[in-house]
């Protein structure tokens, strides 16, 4: 994962943690196992009762909750961050999936058509339109934000924004058939001038 | 009389018919469930060999192996055969198999529906394995998304054979379902309170209800894709109004539930396995009741975490996000009372114990992962990458297949009655267990890496190939060990010595018999006091055998076993089974035949194959009850008891009470259907809504009053001891009032193929139509009933069956006949 954008970046942040938190709650939990094997070799027997309040309610109840709690704002958060919003520099564009290519147009230039290639200005945030034609496919461009679905007859709006002018990857990821694997498509940033001048219809 | 006299006499009683014919006549649990647990491996083994494609296909990058259509059915078959064909089937093999004879009865509550049930399953199973030999199966992944499984994306019959083959499994599931749910609150031991009830009993119990409410809306997607296959009719196409995201929610409605009706009896064999391993008793039985409960209660909040990247609103997004993650509470309560429980006790480390380490290791790490699936931000990354594929099997092969094979190696020793004698599961262990761990840890990698899953190869230079390769070479060690603990399995249950009654030092009853089983299950009921019966009284599988429990005497020659009240365990009445019959296997062949019908597009055969199945369904209860009043039985310690059939609330008024419930939640899905369309989908409203008039509603509203006053006037006049006509007529009288509603509405409807709302229209019409002819017809039964003498005053059960079945059908018409006509005349 190389994160070229805001939302990409929130998500892997996001991962590093989960990450870490799993492995420490995984060693944690594998101790406690490896401790009851070993302990109840020696000891053999113990009173059930006083051990319920320390495994039920302490490690069973309240620990996952306290957990999952703070795990949950904080993904909330992310999740708050990452939601399309109204700004007086979103620019709008729509992708139109169908078996197997994409195609986008631009709020900016009425009629003009990419196939293939989604043009963006670079450092702007950018809501990307997205439905299909024909059967659902999910719009992902990886380094710059989550995926999103297609479905016919709906429109989802997803939030994507590229820090530095650049060419990223993007692929369809909703199986759709046969010619699913290379459902792709690219995404190009623009820094200002370029950007400006792909809307006047200038080659990119 | 001696225990062997009383044996033999059981025996003869009991027996399946002998050689061939017994495959196929018997309606034995013992039998039927070694059946299920035997065809669910057979598929397993097919699923495993689909996955070693997968892994082959996928061990090098542009690989030539196979296309992607060939791999689209591979995938899709894999998905489908281990989901349905084999988990679900498997788990009620086991629950078949074990339940009564933990319980303390001598069979489930309705023999021949499980025989029923099994058939369907294999019928339907073999409809699947028949279209992927001829290259015609599904292929349009596991969950079968419109549009692209409906006719626009998979014109040819490949998605036919997966609607129609497992909505025909599921019969099987739902047959499944009520008699496990009858069965754990009816038929057990005297004196087995639920409080002492096995804890295994409570999480099937718990499953049974999550299939009854789980498995409609998936029915109900499979009825109305199939319809928008075969006749055009357009609930998943936007242009005509449908929506293909109702299919998602109908499938993760079903698809999520599904996890843990697989992870709970895997759950309850931990709990009754691991006790036992350490010596001691489980902690915290309560709390491990309640996790259950919570468990599968919220795991019917949690079906839109599979549509996360559909474009849910971001509230809603907030709200299953911590329903998914709440999930993760429960589960830690029963994680943490089983290492109480190890911590408690002497744990020894046999090979059933060995699993149980082996599913924590995986599970817990699966349990994570599920965790941060189910934060959206992330998920909306990993969506649809092989980190989910590797996710699901932690969570499938550690929660489910792992447990399984513990409780597999011990109850090897019942199901064979022989000693384990060859150590090869040991070996098995250990190649199954570093395996999969190479597998999937690098799975979870390689999708983060961005390999998105389904798709049939990847190029050169993206740094995947050695992931993939170390990835299918730890595949394929996953596969050596799984046919070493088949081969392992196999040679212990047919080569070794006979073992001893209870090897493990176990205290529930099913240790109390012996082995190999009896048809029987038990010479006699034992009464209960506690939770390890046979750790209170270590004598008591002899004082069994001795005939000192309940019902002790073979007595008539008929199979008998006692009904107990739900709550306290106190024995109410005795039931008499039915014995051998192939009308189980013939009536599952005659259903199939109409699911054939519509496969091959025959519509002509389905009514016939419909008739077939009400004449067999006819026969089916016509055999049931008794002509006489027998009075009080004697049941043995002094305790005289009713026949259950001359019972007010006989076991067929339960088993169709809970079969209400599934059939409510099936109609409850269709009404939310309609709901879903009705705000969701873009292209509404229809162009025109049905005109209710005034002859419709009256009839309907007529009828639905009717039927319910008329069969309560036939009780009350049979009870007089006069005859029941005047009542049965009108209850007649309101159904056929109700009926003709319903095709009024058919008739004023307009084109069904024009829009969604006219299609949704006929179904709901359709619905109650079926409902109100099925409950005229149980009258009628009902009289012939009493002219045969089977129903009197003394013997009425019936007559609340058909009252119950009446009353739903009023219930759900008057709901109905609202939702078509309402949107009319309020506009």
């Amino acid at each position: 994962m190389h994160p070229a954008g805001p939302a990409a970046e929130a998500i892997a942040a996001l991962w590093w943690v989960m990450l870490v938190g799993s492995c420490v709650i995984f060693v944690l939990v594998m101790a406690l196992l490896a401790l009851a094997l070993r302990r109840s070799n020696v000891e053999g027997r113990g009173d059930g009762s006083e051990g319920e309040r320390v495994w039920l309610v302490g490690l069973g109840l309240v620990f996952p909750l306290l957990v999952l709690l703070a795990l949950l704002a904080y993904g909330l958060v992310i999740g708050e961050r990452l939601a399309p919003r109204d700004g007086p520099e979103v620019v709008t564009v729509r992708a139109e999936g169908r078996q197997w290519e994409w195609r986008f147009s631009y709020a900016d230039a009425p009629g003009l058509v990419t196939e293939g290639v989604l043009h963006i200005p670079a450092g702007t945030p950018v809501d990307v339109e997205i439905t299909t034609v024909d059967v659902i496919h999910s719009f992902w461009a990886p380094r710059l934000a989550g995926k999103l679905d297609a479905i016919p007859g709906h429109v989802n709006v997803l939030r994507i924004e590229a820090r530095e002018p650049g060419e990223y990857a993007g692929v369809s990821a909703e199986y759709s058939g046969p010619g699913y694997l290379d459902h792709r498509f690219t995404v190009i940033a623009h820094d200002a001038d370029g950007w400006a001048g792909f809307l006047r219809g200038a080659a990119p | 009389m001696t225990p062997l006299r009383r044996h033999r006499a059981l025996t003869r009683i009991w027996a399946s018919d002998p050689g061939w014919k017994g495959w196929f006549t018997t309606v034995n649990h013992t039998d039927l469930g070694r059946m299920f647990m035997f065809t669910a491996m057979i598929f397993f083994v097919v699923g495993g060999i689909l996955a070693m494609l997968i892994r082959a296909q996928l061990a090098t990058p542009r690989s030539a192996f196979m296309g992607p259509e060939v791999y689209a059915q591979v995938f899709t078959m894999h998905g489908t055969i281990m989901m349905f064909l084999f988990a679900i089937p498997l788990i009620e093999g086991i629950a078949i198999y074990l339940l009564p004879k933990m319980l303390g009865a001598r069979d489930l509550a309705f023999p021949r529906l499980t025989a029923f049930g099994y058939w369907c399953y294999v019928f339907g199973g073999s409809m699947l394995l028949f279209a992927m030999l001829t290259g015609l199966a599904p292929d349009s992944g596991w969950f079968l998304y419109p549009p692209l499984s409906s006719t626009l994306g998979s014109p040819g019959i490949n998605s036919d054979f997966w609607l129609i083959g497992i909505t025909f499994v599921e019969i099987s599931a739902i047959c499944a379902a009520v008699e496990i749910t009858v069965t754990i609150l009816r038929f057990r031991a005297p004196g087995m309170s639920l409080d002492k009830m096995p804890i295994f009993a409570w999480y099937m119990l718990v499953v049974a209800l999550m299939i009854l409410t789980g498995f409609p809306p998936l029915i109900l997607g499979s009825v109305l894709l199939e319809l928008e296959r075969a006749f055009g009719w357009p609930f998943f196409q936007v242009a005509e109004g449908g929506d293909s995201l109702l299919w998602q929610h109908l499938f993760w409605l079903f698809g999520h539930p599904e996890v843990y009706i697989i992870f709970l009896p895997a759950a309850g064999i931990i709990s009754t396995v691991l006790p036992v391993m350490a010596r001691t008793t489980l902690m915290g039985y309560g709390w491990v009741v309640a996790a259950a409960v919570a468990l599968g209660v919220l795991s019917f909040g949690i079906w839109v975490h599979h549509m996360f990247t559909t474009g849910i609103p971001h509230m809603a997004l907030a709200f299953f996000s911590a329903a998914s993650t709440l999930v993760a509470v429960p589960t830690a309560v029963q994680i943490f009372a089983w290492i109480g429980t190890i911590w408690k006790g002497k744990p020894q480390l046999k090979l059933p114990m060995l699993w149980i380490l082996a599913f924590f290791a995986t599970f817990v790490i699966g349990g994570l992962t599920g965790v941060m699936l189910a934060v959206v931000p992330f998920n909306w990354q990993a969506h649809d990458t092989h980190f989910v594929v590797a996710h699901l099997h932690y969570v499938l092969i550690g929660g489910f297949v792992f447990p399984v094979l513990a409780g597999l190696y011990y109850w090897l020793p019942h199901l064979t009655g022989r000693r384990r004698f060859f150590r090869l599961g040991e070996p098995a262990f250990w190649l199954v267990f570093v395996g999969f761990h190479v597998t999937f840890l690098a799975m979870h990698w390689v999708g983060l890496l961005g390999q998105r899953r389904r798709t049939f190869t990847y190029e050169h230079g993206q740094g995947w190939e050695a992931i993939n390769l170390i990835s299918s070479i730890g595949g394929f060690i996953t596969a050596i060990g799984f046919a070493l603990v088949l081969i392992d399995i196999a040679i212990n249950a047919l080569v070794t010595l006979r073992g001893r009654r209870n090897p493990w030092g176990a205290g529930t009853l099913e240790w109390a018999m012996p082995k190999p089983v009896p048809a029987y299950n038990f010479a006699s009921l034992p009464p209960v006091r506690g939770r390890e019966p046979l750790y209170d009284d270590p004598g008591l599988d002899l004082r069994i055998a001795r005939g000192e429990g309940y019902l002790g005497d073979p007595g008539d020659g008929r199979r008998k076993t006692l009904v107990v009240d739900i709550a306290s365990g106190r024995p109410e009445q005795v039931v008499v089974f039915p014995s051998n019959t192939a009308l189980p296997i013939v009536m599952a062949l005659v259903t199939g035949v109409a699911f054939l019908g519509v496969l091959i597009k025959a519509f002509w055969l389905v009514p016939l194959a419909v008739l077939g199945v009400a004449a067999l369904a006819f026969r089916w209860v016509w055999s049931l009850g008794t002509r006489t009043d027998e009075g009080l039985l004697d049941a043995g310690h002094g305790l005289s008891l009713p026949l259950a059939s001359a019972s007010t609330r006989p076991p067929g008024w339960w088993g169709t009470a809970f079969l209400l419930v599934a059939n409510a939640t099936f109609f409850a899905s269709l009404l939310f259907g309609y709901a879903f369309l009705w705000t969701v989908a873009p292209n509404w409203p229809p162009p025109a809504y049905l005109e209710p008039g005034l002859a419709g509603p009256a009839l309907g509203l007529a009828g639905i009053v009717l039927a319910p006053l008329g069969l309560r006037l036939a009780e009350r006049l049979l009870r007089a001891g006069h005859a029941m006509t005047p009542g049965l007529a009108i209850a007649l009288t309101g159904a056929a009032a109700t009926a003709s509603a319903g095709v009024l509405a058919v008739l004023a409807s307009a084109d069904p193929q024009g829009h969604a709302y006219d299609a949704i229209v006929r179904v709901i019409a359709g619905y109650v139509l079926i409902h109100v002819v099925l409950a005229a017809a149980m009258s009628v039964y009902l009289a012939a009933r009493r002219s045969a003498g089977f129903v009197s005053p003394d013997r009425y059960g019936e007559v609340r069956i058909v009252r119950l079945w009446t009353d739903y059908a009023a219930i759900t018409a008057l709901l109905g006949l609202a939702a078509l006509h309402l949107p009319g005349a309020l506009t």
